[in-house]
């Protein structure tokens, strides 16, 4: 227990700040995720065939391939890319792409594929109704989206983007593979140097339980409250 | 690009071992599971409750650590026989998998189980036919044919949880692309690769699961 304790001794301050980290991360990533549904939602329902297609493309390939491939890809790619990219600019020396940065890109890019999909099911199940009417009264398309849309889109989603949020919550413990210190990566640290794995990938597994039953939570909350009038 | 591809071969082959030892055992512990979480009594139905939480409550990267690195801290485990399986990085590997989808299908087959309708039990019993019967002849082939879609993504997503392996030394699909990598410094080659070949094994189950839904699935 003492190995807990916070300050000099124990582990117990570190663990914390890593448990900020997954936090912090978990939320960039689902930003990012929600930036790139925003974009491939309308591709996917749009009626022009190439844009359906890149919309499908992207669902369908993120969904395919496993998380720390996309992880990998940005890590070891992403270095080399931007390199590139500065060399062009006439820039010779070494990059470093920061962690935080890359991870919170590869996890949003994933769960922008779960987010996209969960959009679309959104949109779908809305009455038609609502499109004709708000035709009707003459709104603008963008009008259209913004109040009559939308708020329905994000009251169906709540449930299944709770999901997602599990899911991203989860993935983020592959970013510790490159280096960024969150829970899993600190226990690591942790386990190493204490030679104690069991006891502290017991207390991650702890603080993953803390962190998914505490969104559970505040998820359920969000829910009786947006669907209040139904 | 050519060269790589007999290295990466090699890994889908562990990759696909991996998947369908771990589903195999994943089956078995899911209906175990899920037997238990429809059972009436309060400290067997919370005790399956409480595995299928935690379960699917922490990533499986810390499950797979827990069991790689954690049980050979546990003394009398070392001193046993089990210890000639839990020294192996492939054994851990396929313990974890096998407990993490056991819980996802224990949940599935849960629910097919609860939504099968009252009417065909009901009809059962007042045929005659015994409660062990109805179970192995009415509930668990509708449960099975009911669940079907969801087991099928299961299946998927535990094809990428696969991929973890490699960060325990085995040179599954995932271990070989990053071989590649460090010996070539060509990430994009590798891993595109490689990204490339679990599309491929993604789509063919997808298909098998689709036909197998199309064949022996309900007709609604």
């Amino acid at each position: 227990m003492e190995l807990l304790f916070f300050g000099d001794t124990g582990w117990g301050d570190e663990l914390f700040f890593a448990t900020l980290m997954t936090i912090a991360v978990s939320i960039a990533s689902m930003v990012i995720g929600f930036l790139f549904a925003l974009v491939f939602t309308p591709l996917k329902l749009s009626k022009n065939r190439s844009l359906n297609i890149i919309g499908n493309c992207y669902t369908t390939i993120i969904r395919g391939v496993p998380e720390l491939l996309v992880i990998y890809l940005l890590f070891f790619g992403g270095t080399g890319a931007a390199m590139y990219v500065a060399s062009i600019f006439g820039y010779d020396g070494y990059i470093e792409i920061n962690a935080f940065i890359t991870g919170a890109l590869a996890i949003g890019i994933i769960s922008g594929a779960y987010s996209t999909e969960v959009f679309r099911g959104a949109i779908l199940s809305i009455d038609k109704g609502q499109f004709e009417a708000s035709k009707v009264l003459g709104l603008k398309k963008n009008i259209q989206f913004y109040k009559v849309i939308l708020p329905q889109m994000l009251r169906i989603s709540i449930p299944n983007l709770s999901n997602v949020w599990q899911i991203t919550l989860k993935d983020t413990s592959l970013i510790s593979v490159t280096g960024l210190v969150e829970i899993m990566r600190q226990s690591y640290i942790a386990a190493g140097s204490t030679r104690d794995p069991l006891f502290f990938y017991s207390v991650a597994a702890v603080l993953y339980l803390i962190l998914t039953f505490l969104s559970m939570k505040i998820i359920n909350k969000l829910e009786v409250r947006y669907s209040k009038g139904f | 690009m050519i060269s790589i591809f007999p290295s990466l071969l090699n890994g889908v082959v562990i990759t696909l071992k991996l998947l369908v030892s771990s589903m195999f055992f994943g089956l078995l512990i899911g209906m175990l599971f899920a037997i238990l979480r429809i059972n009436k009594n309060p400290i067997i139905n919370k005790f399956a409750y409480g595995y299928s939480y935690f379960f699917r409550g922490t990533p499986l990267l810390v499950q797979l650590y827990l069991i790689y690195y954690g049980l050979a801290n546990i003394e009398f485990l070392r001193n046993s026989f089990f210890w000639a399986i839990i020294r192996e990085p492939y054994w851990c590997a396929i313990i974890a998998f096998s407990l993490n989808t056991g819980a996802y299908t224990s949940e599935i087959l849960r629910s097919a189980f609860q939504t099968i309708k009252e009417g065909y039990i009901e009809a059962a019993q007042s045929l005659g036919v015994t409660k062990m019967i109805t179970f192995y002849r009415i509930q668990i082939p509708i449960a099975i044919k009911q669940s079907l879609p969801a087991y099928g993504n299961e299946i998927i997503l535990m094809l990428k949880g696969t991929s973890l392996a490699s960060v325990i030394t085995i040179m599954d699909l995932m271990g070989e692309a990053r071989k590649v990598n460090v010996l070539t410094f060509k990430p994009f080659e590798a891993f595109i690769t490689a990204g490339i070949i679990y599309l491929f094994l993604t789509f063919i189950i997808h298909n098998i699961v689709k036909y197998l839904e199309k064949k022996y699935g309900f007709q609604t």
